[in-house]
């Protein structure tokens, strides 16, 4: 298990979202979270990227709690990409880039050939070398966000975790992020934890599904495991018909309309 | 992990050492630019000193007219100046970059007010009649005032003080703190007139014990500027992913935040509440620069030298034989200038 919520208990002040929470991540998959909106998806993911402290509980890296480790560390095994994030005007695609490599720079050393080499390898996996002289602000939203996906890239790290890194993509887009997420567990073997929202896109993409409903998991396993129609039911109030998908042979969900909530 | 699916990693097209390259030489202009402003200050003035005269002062000075107006007067005028200038430019970048506000000047988290406070209160209590235990008074006042703001904005944030909690609490305690200024200086004529001159802003009459003084807190400050530069650009790409980057944030704000402390804090008590520099100087230089804060400061701090200077300069040859203060050439260039600049493009997103 290289990654563990055990008990987490998360908010923000005095509102809890999230309580007693238990999660395990294992090595070489992809998991991806679901759930309906304000459900702890994200908060959970806050959590389990040493974002947000949880108020009780813990979360192991490796076994270790991730809090007694130095965060620049963490950083190097576990690489986290927030949603929506932001980035000073003029900035360029390579600067971007650059900036993954934080972790590894001292003051006095900034730049090394392991930087060059670690970004130059992100901005090609992405697809982005011809653009890395581009400031940020001129791309679509697809280029924009996997230039974010290259920076948490050349952080180095064998740990991902994406905070609906296809949102506001069209769904050719949201396709492309994902796929570049299937070559880098399959070709570069980490370890991804995201959150979607698409649950189509998720049973196709992830390994592991992890369903939650009101800060609880409601079910967890593969996505032909999770993704039935009584959890529908259970975890997003909707009426739906589980089909096969024709091309991957993952679940696929056909909505009827709401249930009432009871 | 493997690589041979994809292109082989190269050089990075357009090339970082171009870049760097172009970098370095807008460095040595912007120093090129100071050394000028340097010789202008030396040189100019109501009694115009001639290059070599001038010359002679620096290198074997033999007692002439000249060698005391440029050993006791325009050398360490000059070097304040520089020092001034240098502390006001990078403080502002600083503070534009950890408040993500384009408006933000060095003066936000109530340094400057700070100062003036304690230096009254050192009047009327203590009967400092000195302008070098002035500045002791103006630096403390600083410090307290910078402690308080960060206090209270971390007081108001969740986990640490975030740049809105910072701004609005640098506000209200300025407020307050002219408010009690203002008071204490109504009813203490001596008062009166020293924060008079104070708050104009001026790099005159101010000996060389006084660059001596402020030297040591303007190298601290801008060591830890240093230090922070890279923190300073994690922080940019937001709170989150700073900290997914292995960053502690708030030992970064508090990096900063001693760093704009300890550099406005020794400009203003040597030199008054210099206006403008610190606004100005950080949006001139992004453009060449970019968003690195680790090419921001240094060319901020520069600019900052340069600009302060020529301003000084200026101020002492348009009204012979009397000459404006510095801080008041800065006002009447800086505030339409300032407006031009808002007007020509929107202001940049921080």
């Amino acid at each position: 298990m290289r990654l563990q919520a055990s008990g987490v208990r998360l908010g923000y002040g005095d509102r809890i979202i999230v309580d007693g929470l238990d999660l395990g991540i294992e090595a070489g998959t992809v998991t991806t979270i679901i759930g309906p909106n304000g459900c702890g998806k994200s908060t959970l993911l806050r959590a389990l990227g040493r974002l947000l402290k949880p108020a009780g509980g813990e979360v192991l890296l490796d076994g270790k709690r991730i809090d007694r480790i130095p965060t620049r560390e963490v950083a190097k095994i576990l690489g986290v990409l927030p949603q929506a994030p932001v980035a000073p005007e003029g900035l360029t695609v390579a600067d971007l880039v650059a900036r993954g490599r934080h972790p590894h720079q001292t003051w006095y050393r900034q730049w090394s050939s392991d930087d060059e080499s670690a970004v130059s390898e992100a901005l090609s996996m992405t697809g982005l070398l011809d653009l890395a002289d581009r400031p940020l602000d001129e791309l679509s939203g697809g280029q924009r966000q996997r230039a974010w996906i290259s920076m948490a890239l050349a952080q180095g790290t064998e740990l991902l975790l994406l905070d609906e890194p296809t949102t506001f993509l069209d769904l050719a887009h949201q396709v492309e992020v994902l796929e570049l997420v299937r070559r880098l567990h399959a070709e570069a073997g980490r370890t991804i934890v995201m959150v979607l929202h698409d649950l189509n896109l998720a049973a196709r993409y992830a390994d592991r599904l992890v369903a939650m409903r009101a800060g609880r998991v409601v079910a967890a396993g593969t996505p032909h495991e999770v993704l039935t129609e009584a959890l529908l039911r259970d975890v997003f109030d909707l009426d739906a018909k589980i089909i096969s998908d024709p091309v991957a042979g993952t679940p696929l969900v056909v909505p009827i309309g709401i249930r009432p909530s009871p | 992990m493997s690589t041979t699916a994809y292109a082989p990693p190269g050089r990075l097209p357009g090339g970082v050492p171009a870049i760097r390259r172009r970098r370095v030489l807008v460095l040595l202009t912007l120093v090129a630019a100071l050394a000028v402003a340097a010789l202008l200050s030396l040189t100019l003035g109501t009694k115009p000193v001639p290059l070599g005269d001038t010359w002679h002062a620096l290198t074997g000075p033999t007692g002439t007219e000249n060698d005391l107006i440029i050993r006791s007067l325009r050398v360490p005028r000059t070097a304040l100046g520089v020092l001034a200038g240098i502390a006001l430019g990078v403080a502002g970048a600083l503070m534009q970059g950890h408040t993500r506000n384009p408006l933000a000047d060095p003066g936000l988290l109530g340094v400057t007010q700070g100062a003036a406070f304690f230096m009254v209160i050192g009047i009327v209590a203590f009967g400092v009649t000195d302008l070098y235990a002035y500045i002791w008074f103006g630096l403390a006042g600083a410090l307290v005032a910078s402690v308080g703001v960060f206090a209270l904005g971390m007081a108001g944030g969740r986990g640490g003080p975030t740049p809105v909690t910072l701004a609005l609490a640098g506000t209200a305690v300025s407020a307050f703190l002219y408010a009690l200024t203002s008071a204490v200086v109504l009813l203490d004529q001596q008062a009166m007139d020293v924060f008079r001159f104070w708050q104009v802003g001026a790099i005159a009459g101010r000996g060389t014990a006084i660059v001596w003084q402020v030297l040591p807190f303007v190298a601290a400050g801008l060591l830890l500027a240093l230090i922070n530069a890279p923190g300073l650009n994690a922080l940019s790409l937001g709170e989150d992913v700073a900290r997914a980057l292995g960053r502690h944030i708030t030992l970064t704000r508090v990096v900063g935040v001693a760093a704009v402390t300890l550099l406005t804090g020794a400009a203003v008590a040597a030199c008054g509440a210099i206006a403008f520099v610190g606004l100005i100087v950080p949006h001139l230089v992004r453009p060449l620069s970019g968003p690195d804060q680790r090419w921001l400061l240094p060319y901020a701090g520069l600019l900052g030298a340069a600009l302060l200077l020529f301003a000084d300069v200026i101020g002492r040859l348009v009204a012979p034989p009397g000459e404006l203060e510095v801080g008041v050439v800065l006002a009447l260039i800086g505030a339409p200038f300032f407006v031009a600049l808002v007007r020509r493009r929107k202001p940049v997103r921080l």
